[in-house]
């Protein structure tokens, strides 16, 4: 009945790397963050270069038919036992939660529980599989956070992004009010239902402005075009950045990190 | 009074979910009285949970609604057999009109013009005030959030507190209209005065018809959790008192009622235990100087054994009604109950109402979710009602062959353009080299990208397409 406790593998010395399609698309710089953060730490990275997406929106929307194919079509890109790396709470949570659902009764069943069991949020990864130290090299900065849904309970990784920041001396983490409510993304939701989602992610930039920071970080490409999206077309004072590119940006000049 | 009681309520249109949202939200009133509801309601369930393992309490509390289900059918007949001996009629109705029917057959055999009411999510499932008042007898809400609902010819906005949408100036307003009382925001007045009105009517009622918390099959005991001890007045002072229930609220012992008491109360108001917690037994007994004459209870079934078919709709039968679902939901605190137009609203109204409506007339209820899961995660049962929104939204398109969608209306929400793009979507990311061909088209002419894109750019800009993929950028890199 309890969720299933997580126990983190021993620090590979090779992963997988499943970008997301929004990363492939809008924001390849936090895939590369990624990986650069990743091989700082000694760990070489595969790069499959037949993937494409999880088939979450699919599956969300009730096409399991189709969220199965396009699923299907990603499982036999990780053939060896290393780690699964995914940018992303919501398509590590599609691969890690769903996929053995989304399966059962198939051939594929037992491949696709085996493949869950290795996927890893990255962020989570780097910092309770490779244990990484951060040395911050960059100006004095306030910023917020917001974690995805998907991120903190689907992955339960909502410690992790705060524990990351809280590495570089020069940042000031503040905290929104409500920070576990939802931003309004939720995928095909944000056009079935705009004006909801519309009211939710007024509210989040709300909440993230008044907290006097005029940049925050997320674990999820589709929380950031919707919270900075929102921000840009309303003309609030509010950039966003995925988490992974600001810990690369601020960290970068420091290329003895391994350990 | 009955004037207004006697009102037929306008007919509800579920479909009409679009509009009714679009009002909520920009009804600044509406807005505000459910932020801070939710709000403080979050701020005191987190507070009574404060120091227990509700972990582990929720498991327990999980562990005893599954073993209860997976066990119903005996437990129903083992409940009704001791219910039996212990003097208490039992009924069973297939659906709200027969429900409705059997409470009628017991107020005309007493000859019953009177009657008052305890707080009953199953007669609002019925409508239970109405038929009664079309068959001459009236219905009388005592449950002070229920009354200020039935004067103003609403229905309950919230499961547990079913006025949550008025503030103090609304109900002070309605009040006044309908029962003389003086405007005022003295909380303490408007209460002692509509207390007022209604201790007269439970000296005069008929009959007292009241919910279930939880019934207990090893001892034949129906349990009853309230505030305002309308439900003690209700079940104790009318000389006949009928129980109305879902059939799915049977547990097999005393022992169990402990755990799910706990989570119960703090889950749905954050009270370490409610004013009153009625235990009922029988009717009067021969040596007792108050207490009903007759008691029945009608185990209501209106869609729950349908839903009991299903290994994964089951859980959905585990509710314990404590409402922390909706209390913690993004989207109800945004459109508030109303604009559901269901008898459940929330979370738990999105996985239930469907089997009772059918997905046809339920259809925009499973994807008004973002599927953040905050309601699963504070359920005190552990439903996993974001997985049974999923289903559902498969359900409600005939989406998996592997799984043949079996709820009433499914495929109602299939349109054959949809079903194309998504076909379109799905060949061309099954398909790596065209995936690849595309996205890479895309980003070489990211220039003619569109500045709209639908709804979404209603209230943000589009994101913007990089000038290269990260599929190119890690083959540049080797990788």
């Amino acid at each position: 009945m309890a969720d299933p406790i997580k126990v983190y593998p021993s620090r590979p010395q090779k992963v997988y790397f499943f970008g997301t399609c929004l990363v492939d698309m809008f924001y390849p710089d936090a895939g590369i963050a990624g990986v650069e953060l990743l091989e700082r730490e000694g760990i070489e990275v595969i790069f499959p270069q037949g993937q494409t997406c999880c088939g979450q929106p699919a599956y969300t929307s009730g096409y399991h038919d189709e969220a199965r194919s396009v699923a299907r079509a990603q499982l036999d890109l990780f053939p060896e036992d290393w780690p699964i790396v995914v940018p992303s709470g919501s398509c590590g949570g599609m691969m890690r939660k769903h996929y053995p659902s989304l399966f059962k009764d198939t051939p594929e069943a037992t491949q696709a529980a085996e493949i869950a069991g290795r996927v890893w949020e990255l962020t989570d990864f780097l910092l309770n599989v490779c244990h990484i130290k951060l040395e911050d090299l960059g100006e004095p900065v306030t910023v917020a956070m917001h974690t995805s849904c998907s991120a903190r309970r689907e992955m339960g990784v909502a410690e992790v992004g705060p524990a990351l920041l809280g590495q570089l001396k020069n940042v000031n983490l503040v905290e929104q009010i409500r920070p576990e409510e939802c931003c309004g993304f939720g995928g095909t939701f944000a056009v079935r239902h705009p004006e909801i989602s519309g009211a939710m992610v007024e509210e989040k930039v709300g909440t993230l402005v008044d907290t006097g920071a005029r940049e925050f970080v997320t674990t999820d490409c589709g929380c950031l075009m919707n919270i900075a999206g929102y921000a840009e077309k309303n003309g609030k004072p509010l950039e966003g950045q995925h988490i992974l590119s600001f810990l690369w940006e601020r960290t970068r000049g420091n290329k003895g990190g391994q350990s | 009074m009955s004037e207004t009681i006697a009102k037929a309520h306008p007919h509800i249109d579920v479909k009409e979910f679009h509009p009714r949202a679009h009002a909520a939200i920009h009804n600044p009133k509406i807005r505000q009285n459910f932020r801070k509801a939710m709000d403080g309601l979050m701020a005191k369930r987190t507070a009574a949970f404060e120091g227990w393992d509700l972990e582990t309490l929720r498991d327990l509390g999980a562990n005893i609604r599954l073993k209860a289900l997976s066990n119903l059918p005996d437990l129903l007949e083992q409940l009704e057999q001791k219910l039996t001996e212990n003097g208490i009629k039992v009924h069973w109705a297939v659906d709200g009109d027969e429900a409705c029917r059997i409470v009628r057959d017991i107020c005309v055999a007493r000859d019953a013009k009177s009657v008052i009411k305890g707080k009953s999510m199953v007669s609002e499932e019925m409508e239970l005030n109405h038929y009664l008042q079309d068959q001459g007898i009236e219905a009388l809400e005592s449950d002070l959030g229920e009354y200020i609902v039935q004067l103003a010819d609403e229905t309950p906005s919230h499961i547990i507190m079913p006025a949550i949408h008025k503030n103090t100036g609304e109900i002070s307003e309605l009040l006044h209209e309908k029962t003389g009382t003086d405007l005022s925001n003295d909380v303490e007045y408007l209460t002692a005065s509509a207390r007022q009105q209604l201790r007269e009517k439970f000296m005069n009622a008929d009959v007292g018809v009241s919910g279930v918390n939880f019934a207990v099959a090893e001892t034949g005991t129906l349990c009853l959790v309230e505030n305002e001890g309308n439900g003690r007045m209700t079940t104790t002072v009318p000389k006949c008192h009928i129980a109305v229930t879902g059939i799915e609220k049977v547990v097999p012992s005393l022992e169990d009622v402990s755990a799910l008491l706990a989570l119960l109360t703090r889950s749905a108001t954050g009270q370490h235990i409610t004013t009153y917690f009625n235990m009922i037994s029988s009717p009067r007994k021969g040596e007792e100087l108050d207490g009903p004459e007759e008691v029945h209870v009608v185990l209501v079934d209106n869609g729950r054994s349908s839903i009991y078919q299903d290994d994964e709709l089951l859980d959905t039968l585990r509710c314990i009604r404590c409402g922390a679902c909706m209390n913690h939901c993004p989207v109800y605190t945004r459109v508030g109950g109303h604009t559901y137009g269901t008898t459940y609203p929330g979370p738990i109204g999105k996985i239930l109402m469907p089997h009772l409506i059918g997905l046809d007339e339920g259809r925009h209820l499973p994807t008004a979710s973002s599927l953040c899961g905050a309601c699963g995660e504070v359920c005190p049962v552990k439903i996993p009602i974001p997985d049974l929104l999923v289903r559902l939204r498969q359900e409600s398109v005939d989406g998996d062959r592997l799984h043949p969608a079996k709820v009433r209306g499914h495929g109602a929400k299939r349109s054959t353009g949809e079903a194309l793009i998504w076909k379109g979507w799905a060949w061309m990311h099954a398909s790596p080299g065209i995936y690849r061909l595309g996205t890479g088209v895309a980003a070489r002419f990211r220039a003619l990208q569109p500045s709209k894109a639908g709804a979404w750019t209603d209230y943000r800009t589009a994101p913007k397409l990089a000038a290269k993929t990260l599929h190119q950028r890690m083959k540049e890199r080797g990788q």
